[in-house]
């Protein structure tokens, strides 16, 4: 039955358009970087590129939380800890490939260690020298973060406004730690000065490319993925916690297993959007952990619209294309607008833009009816949050 | 410096040497000519520095205004030895050389070459003698304090020659804290005496002293004796003074605990009443205790010549402010959201950032001072290894004050049984005819303007800055949450506990783990009790 609802989803009408677009736009993109010279007009720069490459990074990291958010009702506000845990566990890969590049050129030791005078590597540096231990740590981290702090805090019943404050202390918390020196983690300075990836160099621009490219995929894969749960039986049960929990609790099922699987594979996605991350942007700090991130991303799923999956792409994209502009042109003018946003965005569109767009759709249609009947709507069922 | 004022001086009297008038004045007007002093400070010239000690000594003991000038001279390197007649005499640096006065009438003498006269040179164990020989003389001063001051510099710098004149000011002396002081530094100096049984007693009398300088004594003492008995005692003494000393420590820490948590119930109390009255999650609560701050700033700005008193305009003005912007807040955004606590979250974030980034353009990003009050500053020493800083005290007790005022405004009034009713449950309420509007407005000023006052306290702590609010935000909903949300009382235990805990952990994990420890024991705590150390009975808390 569940296979059949995966196939569903691939021949589903958003899924198509939503993979159509991202990929198109992907494919337009490299063809304008790889093929067309510098001085060209339609060359699209290696700076570009990266610069997509992290929109595109933010919009998985903004599915992954609405996905929680928008179906379960669980409003993390650490959801930036799991993004940062998986940009760290990429981090320490990249660093181990430095090899003896570094500037004290210890053959095992980052940098950052020979400056502390610490004489071996950590326990928990091990292993993270082979790609595939990497990337299993990248899923691993979060995913048990998440799964050990929700099974904690969903079995005692933590919910509402007290779980959104306490996954705020765990970020914070989180970020303090990182902030120490002695936690291994390079401290203050974070990893940086990365060489390359696979064997690749990060500065060359193909390798931005492929970055782009293994982005764009994984947001498209995500995509499918949350279509799929949400879409599943196992999706309408997590929807009926978010709009009635206890109810859904009386009728028999154990809400908190629901949430706390939810919750997990959400973690593990925001991982996997941070991994992706820092070989594009060359740095992961503890400054990833502060609380303001976390909130800002839940911004940018609220301007978006939440409960719709793309909404929260588009929220992703559309908030950070804004924050480049207005940061380049006036800076101090920045932190106004996107406070404005919030407030706009909370007390007038309480269904973000994809809400507004589609209320005037349907308005539209109201006034000039179609001729032929077509009962395919794009919204899926809204819930008010409780 | 020295030398600068020298210089200065010369331009002075090289001004009046043009008026022979002014400068027979000032011969005329010194004291008279004390040839005794001119035959001790000859004694100078001597380049035996025992010589030189016993000289300055005999000068000490003079009874004439001039012997503090003389000995400030001696130590400023100001008396020269002149090459020609080898007298001492004052010398004033300048371009050409030097200007030689009288030492005693200050009376210029001549002006002579660089090379025609040298400093008298003094070393280290001079100038402790200078130093005791002037805290000496000022134990006779009349002002408490100074002969407060003066029997510090004698602690374990007096020595045995001193004894005597120790002790005929020790008898003299009336104020307990400089008798305390003087005892000190007498048995200090009885422990190099060659008596024993005076050695013994002085050891006895040194266990109660909390001094830093005694427990070095007792020490050196311990290791320079070879009666076993006194080592004994010594090594008691040490001891003694030892555990006293982590008495007084632990008792420093939970000041420190004592005052972080005042500053915490002062932070989270007006959020205890917008989100625990109210259900409000106001994430702009910290730019609020901003405002406040910022307030403080701008009253000591605006009467730059009063600011012993300014701080007491300065929290009204504060509570005021903050609680206008709260209105507003509420009137603006907060009223289309009741009942959907998370999106207030969102909301009341977005207007955080306005409101620091407001404060960020009119007082730019840079940190501002307040100045603290004269009577704010400084410590109320217990003894020398614990004191207790007045602005902290101050700042327990004004926490606790507005605690008071709070409850006593929730629980007596009739606006505090208003904001109860309407917390309690809104629609009964409004059928009681209570406008639960207004409530809600002045219930969230009343908040806000609390956090107004947090503001004007937290600027005596730290600086004044558009971030000032963002550290306590986190801070004040763990208080809010770990002590159960829409009980005061909690808030207040939670904040005193998180505090004290905080400081206790700090000397074993340092600052920044102890911080850590304590977010991780609350998010473990609320797993456990969700809804806090009191949680909230009867209907209202089963929403």
């Amino acid at each position: 039955m569940r296979d059949s609802t995966f196939k569903s989803a691939f021949s589903d009408r958003t899924a198509k358009t939503f993979m159509g677009v991202l990929l198109g736009a992907t494919l337009v993109v490299t063809l304008l970087n790889q093929f067309f010279p510098p001085d060209s007009p339609l060359h699209v720069s290696a700076y570009t590129v990266t610069l997509l490459g992290k929109y595109l990074c933010y919009a998985l990291l903004a599915l992954s939380l609405d996905l929680v958010w928008g179906y379960c009702g669980i409003l993390s506000l650490g959801h930036g800890a799991f993004f940062a845990l998986g940009g760290y566990a990429m981090g320490m890969y990249l660093m181990r490939q430095i090899g003896d590049r570094g500037v004290y050129g210890n053959p095992e030791l980052p940098d950052f260690m020979v400056f502390l005078n610490w004489s071996e590597l950590p326990w928990y540096w091990q292993g993270f020298d082979q790609f595939w231990f990497a990337a299993l740590m990248i899923l691993l981290v979060p995913g048990l973060l998440a799964f050990v702090f929700g099974w904690l805090a969903f079995r005692s019943r933590v919910t509402g406004v007290y779980l959104s404050i306490i996954t705020q202390a765990l970020t914070y918390a989180l970020m303090l730690a990182f902030f120490r020196n002695e936690l291994g983690f390079g401290g203050n300075n974070g990893l940086t000065d990365f060489k390359e990836l696979l064997g690749f160099s990060l500065q060359s621009d193909s390798t931005r490319v492929g970055l782009l490219i293994a982005t764009s995929l994984s947001l498209a894969m995500a995509f499918v993925l949350c279509r799929w749960i949400t879409g599943s039986k196992l999706g309408r049960v997590v929807m009926a916690v978010r709009d009635a929990e206890s109810r859904a609790r009386f009728v028999g099922y154990r809400t908190e297993h629901y949430k706390l699987w939810i919750f997990t594979v959400s973690a593990i996605l925001a991982g996997i959007a941070g991994a992706l991350y820092v070989p594009q942007v060359g740095i992961i700090n503890p400054g990833e952990f502060s609380p303001l991130n976390s909130i800002e991303l839940v911004v940018w799923v609220a301007v978006g619209g939440r409960a719709t999956l793309y909404g929260a792409v588009i929220g992703a994209i559309l908030v950070n294309y804004g924050k480049t502009v207005f940061t380049g042109v006036m800076p101090e003018a920045w932190l106004f607008a996107l406070g404005g946003l919030f407030v706009a965005v909370t007390v007038f569109l309480p269904q973000g833009l994809v809400g507004l767009v589609s209320q005037r759709w349907a308005a539209l249609r109201k006034q000039f009816p179609p001729k032929k009947t077509n009962n395919d709507t794009l919204t899926p069922a809204e819930g008010e949050a409780p | 410096m020295g030398h600068a004022i020298g210089r200065f001086l010369t331009t002075l009297l090289l001004a009046a040497l043009c008026n022979t008038v002014l400068a027979d004045l000032a011969t005329d007007t010194g004291p008279a000519p004390g040839p005794g002093l001119h035959d001790i400070l000859n004694q100078l010239a001597s380049r035996s520095f025992d010589d030189k000690e016993a000289a300055i000594r005999q000068l000490a003991e003079q009874d004439h205004p001039r012997v503090v000038p003389l000995l400030n001279a001696l130590m400023n390197r100001d008396l020269v030895q002149h090459r020609d007649s080898g007298a001492i005499l004052l010398g004033r640096k300048n371009s050409d050389g030097w200007l030689l006065l009288d030492p005693v009438s200050e009376a210029e003498q001549q002006q002579v070459g660089s090379r025609d006269a040298r400093p008298v040179v003094i070393n280290n164990r001079l100038r402790t003698v200078i130093n005791n020989q002037l805290a000496l003389r000022d134990l006779a001063s009349p002002d408490s304090e100074q002969r407060y001051q003066a029997a510090g510099q004698l602690i374990g710098n007096a020595d045995p020659e001193m004894l005597s004149a120790l002790t005929a000011r020790r008898a003299k002396e009336t104020v307990a804290r400089v008798q305390d002081r003087i005892d000190v530094a007498l048995n200090i100096a009885t422990l190099d005496n060659d008596d024993l049984a005076a050695r013994l007693n002085a050891i006895d009398a040194l266990a109660d002293s909390l001094h830093p300088a005694a427990k070095n004594a007792l020490r050196d003492r311990v290791a320079a004796s070879d009666n076993p008995a006194e080592m004994r005692a010594a090594e008691k003494a040490l001891a003694r003074i030892e555990a006293r000393i982590e008495r007084y420590q632990t008792a420093d820490t939970l000041f420190f605990g004592l005052s972080l948590g005042s500053v915490l119930l002062l932070a989270a109390i007006g959020l205890a009443i917008t989100f625990g009255v109210m259900g409000v999650i106001n994430m702009a609560h910290g730019e609020l205790i901003m405002i406040g701050a910022y307030t403080t700033y701008v009253i000591q700005q605006l009467l730059p010549n009063s600011h012993e008193w300014s701080l007491l305009i300065a929290i009204p003005a504060a509570f005021m402010v903050s609680a206008l912007v709260g209105i507003l807040i509420e009137r603006f955004v907060i009223r289309f959201l009741y009942g959907r606590p998370l999106e207030t979250l969102l909301a009341t974030f977005g207007v955080s950032l306005i409101l620091q980034q407001a404060v960020r353009v009119i007082f730019s990003p840079l940190n501002r001072t307040v100045v603290t009050p004269e009577w704010m500053s400084g410590a109320l020493e217990i003894n020398p290894v614990f004191s207790l800083t007045y602005n902290r005290l101050y700042i327990i007790f004004f926490a606790l004050a507005v605690f008071l005022a709070l409850l006593t405004l929730l629980k007596k009034t009739r606006l505090g049984l208003q904001v109860r009713a309407v917390s309690q449950n809104r629609t009964t309420a409004r059928a009681m005819g209570i406008r639960s509007e207004r409530v809600n407005a002045l219930t969230f000023g009343l908040g806000s303007g609390i956090a107004g006052i947090a503001g004007v306290a937290l600027a005596q702590l730290t600086n004044v800055g558009p971030n000032l609010g963002q550290s306590y935000i986190i801070d004040s909903f763990m208080v809010v949450v770990f002590g159960g949300v829409g009980n005061l009382w909690g808030t207040l235990t939670a904040a005193f506990s998180l505090g004290i805990a905080n400081k206790l952990l700090e000397p074993m994990a340092g600052a920044v783990l102890a911080k850590i420890i304590v977010l991780i024991f609350i998010i473990l705590f609320i797993q456990r009790k969700p809804r806090g150390l009191f949680p909230q009975r009867g209907r209202a808390a089963e929403e």
